[in-house]
């Protein structure tokens, strides 16, 4: 037993020092991630500032002028210019010099004036619907801001309900908040990935694979050998990244931080045994970085980074169950903003746990398969 | 004035501490229409040498002259007239062989008008002309080489630059190879340069560069070079001892350089012109005989007589108890790759304290047959056995006993020489005192104590092959399985290896050792010749040798044996089909 726990930590030292000793894998094990957090981390953000737009008035009055003047103040939006004839709406959308033009009526003024509903159009450039629709999310409120403020100066009769909202959580709905502890989960998942993904590839391009396979090492001790590196570099990778995203982007930690390591380990482990799977298939680095890509990118995209998972359609939300980072990005955002503990998470660990056993036995039969 | 003129040409790689200088200084020039050998050891700058000539590489100073045209600057133009093979030319193995071609066409634009004529030319002198429509990929190693050659040739170029063409080829692709540039140089006055580590390519030569860490040596005609040796070299025969226990007595004789074992006799280089003093009590049958000095012996000369603490290490006189029992036995062995018989019917046997060779070119199934005794690969059908077990089947501990150093010198390349022994040390379940004796062991004797925080991979060569041999012999094994080890190794250090090889199996280790250098096999006490998978003969050197022993051919080298056994084992199922 002390044999095999030695061999297995011989193995394990090894890994470690080959990683860390050989310049360009350090750097790609250090630099990215941490260049990515801080891109990601500015740059990735729901919000809409400075949105250009054209304003057609036709109204000759006060009441129009007072509106064009809230939209011109707001920080979502800024003026471009007045333009004065259709045609010029429709050029100023197409080459993109404004995402939006506001079309004032002729009778804007004198129909509200009368108390009768007056019509605004908005046109919105419908190329980027996301966008778009946050932008219309803007228009509305100062719409509705508009129309209240009319209520007050004329006296008139209140509309019967009035919204208020309050944003749990993320009281500002800083959508940095929401992104940053995304990004811990992929890019804990990519390195974790990339170490076990490669390893075995990288030594069977050299042929160190062959001179591993003539020693008295069983398989088994070999696959464990080459799946704890993975386990350590993870955790350090998502310890750092946690800690810039509390001391770096101030993002709150309001939950356990218990709950979120044993997260952090099951989904390890589940992202070891998806490595360790692609390593048993790969016979060149090159192949095991495609396997790498090929698994990471619908793992992002359906994992509920960006696009909630509600909004899928149904048997695609089947397919997100099979995703690690969709159970690892509840546990952090959970973690973070909603100060969730451990008995919060249990349904996503056990799920977690599943994926990591069954990619663990397949990696263990395809490896003993691909060595017969 | 030449074709190629060369002065004071220089270039180093990396900067600071790791600068390293491949060339320096480097002056000659190479005459139209002639032949010209580049020998030396590895790392001596052979192949940015030629890299450099080709105009694909900057050279730090000098001036650099090919065809009238300077260099670097019109590489350009001099490109369109040479024709460069690197050491592995890129053929594009999913086009067949005349596509291959029709894309080098292409890429020199030849004219439509002149590629059919130029295309069978090409093939009937590569003999490739059967195989047109035959994938690249499918090809033999042979046939592979002399399609890089015809492809290089297809413009065809005024000057030839060769980069190790006929190495790992087996020997009849391999004159075959030779005869297509002889050809070259006679009918189309073709200026050629190539490195080889072959000798008896190199005496072939008109001319002879010797390179050493970066400068010329020796230059010349062959016998120019070889000239001052007449008279060093000797034959000692009819010894009523085995060749290899005289070898170590006599290594040791002073004034000796080289010692190699020939057939039942032994060749040796001595420092001055007098033969080796031979003392009285040494069971020779008869004195030694003056025997032509040929360029190998130069090579050695030089190269020892340059660095003289970089002497070729001494076998161990006495030889262990030889033992009969049978401690590799392979029967009727058959590995298939899908429809591809790899391996077809080997059998053979290997005694304890024996060094058994596997000879044969690249493809012939030498390697295979390595994998799957080491349990890598699972046998076809057949029976395997190592040290009482199959190491495939058996348990993982039986792997213990056997040690495996693999082709390509498998070590950690970012782990420096002590975390590389440690590591395989602790895998093989050495712990503590063994483990620091044995690193200790491998430091000393294996003359690596200098390199012990350098990494793996910025070791020379020659060092990467000790390490990796001391990583294989970490446990102590008792059967050492070596693939190919002196490959890309020159005779210098292959002498050093087969020394080592030698002392491991005096000291009772089996070794088994794969190599396509024909000549190897007089290091071997008995051996497999392999073509295409299957065994051709097995035997003792001697036995094999004396089977294509005729008038015609009254002294037959090994590489003599291999061709007509080949011819004859072509014969026989010819008849048989």
């Amino acid at each position: 037993m002390r044999a095999r726990i030695l061999r297995v930590f011989a193995l394990v030292v090894k890994e470690l020092l080959a990683l860390l000793r050989d310049p360009a894998s350090r750097a790609v094990l250090i630099g990215p991630p941490i260049i990515q957090l801080i891109v990601f981390g500015y740059a990735a953000t729901f919000e809409l500032k400075h949105v250009p737009f054209v304003v057609y008035n036709q109204d000759q009055g006060q009441l129009s002028r007072e509106l064009v003047a809230r939209f011109a103040g707001a920080p979502s939006f800024d003026l471009v210019q007045f333009v004065y004839d259709q045609k010029t709406v429709e050029q100023s959308i197409n080459n993109k010099s404004a995402l939006m033009a506001m079309d004032i009526g002729p009778n804007f003024s004198a129909d509200l004036e009368r108390g009768r509903p007056a019509h605004v159009q908005i046109v919105l450039d419908g190329r980027d619907s996301n966008t778009a629709a946050i932008a219309m999310g803007y228009v509305q409120s100062i719409v509705t801001q508009f129309n209240q403020a009319q209520v007050v100066q004329h006296g008139m009769k209140p509309p019967p309900t009035v919204l208020l909202d309050r944003a749990w959580f993320n009281p500002n709905l800083d959508s940095r908040w929401f992104i940053v502890p995304g990004i811990c989960g992929i890019l804990t998942l990519l390195v974790s990935i990339l170490t076990t993904g490669l390893s075995v590839a990288r030594e069977r391009e050299m042929g160190t694979f062959d001179q591993l396979l003539v020693t008295p090492m069983p398989p088994a001790e070999i696959l464990l050998g080459k799946a704890l590196p993975g386990f350590l570099v993870g955790t350090a990778e998502g310890t750092l990244i946690v800690l810039m995203a509390i001391f770096w982007f101030h993002v709150p930690f309001t939950g356990s931080l218990i709950a979120l390591y044993i997260g952090l380990l099951c989904f390890l482990f589940a992202a070891v045994g998806i490595g360790l799977m692609i390593s048993s298939l790969a016979v060149t680095q090159q192949q095991g970085l495609l396997g790498v890509f090929l698994f990471m990118v619908p793992a992002i995209v359906l994992s509920g980074f960006s696009t909630p998972i509600a909004n899928m359609p149904q048997a695609v939300q089947y397919i997100t169950l099979l995703d690690p980072l969709r159970y690892f990005l509840i546990v952090l955002r959970g973690s973070f903003l909603e100060g969730g503990g451990v008995t919060l998470f249990w349904p996503q660990y056990w799920p977690l746990l599943t994926i990591g056993l069954i990619s663990m036995i397949v990696a263990g039969t395809l490896f003993r398969k691909r060595l017969a | 004035m030449g074709v190629i003129v060369v002065n004071n040409l220089s270039k180093s790689f990396g900067k600071g501490t790791s600068r390293k200088d491949a060339l320096k200084n480097v002056s000659f020039e190479i005459a139209e229409g002639s032949m010209t050998a580049l020998i030396g050891p590895d790392g001596a700058g052979k192949t940015t040498l030629l890299r450099l000539l080709a105009g694909i590489l900057q050279p730090d100073t000098g001036n650099l002259h090919v065809l009238g045209h300077a260099l670097p600057h019109d590489a350009l133009q001099l490109q369109a007239k040479i024709g460069y093979m690197p050491q592995r030319f890129g053929l594009y193995e999913n086009l067949t062989v005349e596509e291959n071609l029709t894309l080098f066409a292409d890429l020199h634009n030849i004219p439509e008008d002149r590629r059919k004529a130029r295309f069978d030319d090409l093939l009937t002198m590569t003999a490739l002309g059967p195989f047109r429509a035959r994938r690249a990929g499918k090809l033999s190693g042979g046939m592979k080489q002399k399609l890089g050659l015809a492809c290089t040739l297809i413009h065809p170029p005024r000057v030839l630059l060769l980069d190790e063409a006929s190495v790992g080829v087996d020997p009849i692709s391999r004159r075959e190879l030779w005869s297509i540039i002889q050809q070259q140089v006679i009918r189309e006055k073709v200026t050629v340069l190539l490195s080889t580590a072959y000798m008896d390519e190199a005496e072939r030569c008109d001319h002879v560069l010797l390179l050493h860490e970066g400068e010329i040596l020796a230059q010349g005609s062959p016998s120019d070079l070889i000239a001052p040796m007449q008279g060093h070299s000797f034959l000692l025969q009819e010894a009523a001892m085995a060749a290899r226990a005289l070898q170590s007595q006599v290594a040791r004789l002073p004034d000796v350089v080289d010692t190699v074992i020939q057939g039942d006799g032994l060749r040796i280089v001595m420092k001055k012109v007098e033969p080796p003093p031979l003392p009285a009590d040494l069971a020779v049958r008869g004195p030694s005989k003056p025997v032509p000095a040929r360029l190998e012996d130069a090579f050695v000369s030089l190269l020892v007589n340059r660095n003289p603490h970089h002497s070729i290490p001494l076998p161990p006189a006495t030889k262990a108890v030889a033992n009969d029992a049978a401690v590799v036995e392979v029967k009727s062995l058959y590995r298939y790759f899908g429809d591809f018989a790899a391996v077809k019917d080997v059998s053979f046997s290997v005694q304890k304290g024996e060094i058994y060779g596997l000879l044969g070119a690249n493809g012939a199934g030498k390697s295979t047959t390595f994998r799957m005794l080491c349990g890598l690969l699972p046998a076809s059908s057949g029976t395997l056995r190592v040290a009482g077990a199959d190491l495939r089947t058996g348990e993982a501990s039986a792997r213990a006993r056997i040690g495996y150093v693999s082709q390509k010198f498998s070590l950690y390349g970012a782990l420096s020489v002590l975390q590389n022994l440690s590591f395989f040390a602790t895998v093989y379940g050495l712990q503590n005192r063994r483990k620091r004796d044995r690193i200790g062991w491998a430091l000393e004797e294996l003359e690596l104590k200098d390199y012990i925080a350098m990494n793996a991979a910025d070791l020379p060569l020659g060092y990467k092959q000790r390490l990796a041999l001391a990583c294989a012999l970490m446990h102590e094994p008792s059967i050492l399985f070596l693939d190919e080890p002196t490959s890309g190794v020159d005779p210098l250090a292959r002498r050093e290896f087969w020394a080592r090889v030698n002392a491991l199996a005096q000291g009772g280790t089996t070794c088994l050792v794969t190599t396509h250098f024909m000549e190897e096999a007089e290091y071997c006490d008995r051996l497999v010749l392999m073509s295409l998978g299957e065994v051709l003969a097995e035997g003792t050197p001697t036995e094999i040798k004396s089977r294509v022993r005729h008038a015609d051919q009254p002294n037959p080298t090994m590489e003599d044996a291999f061709i007509s056994l080949i011819e004859e084992h072509e014969r026989v199922s010819r008849r048989a089909s």
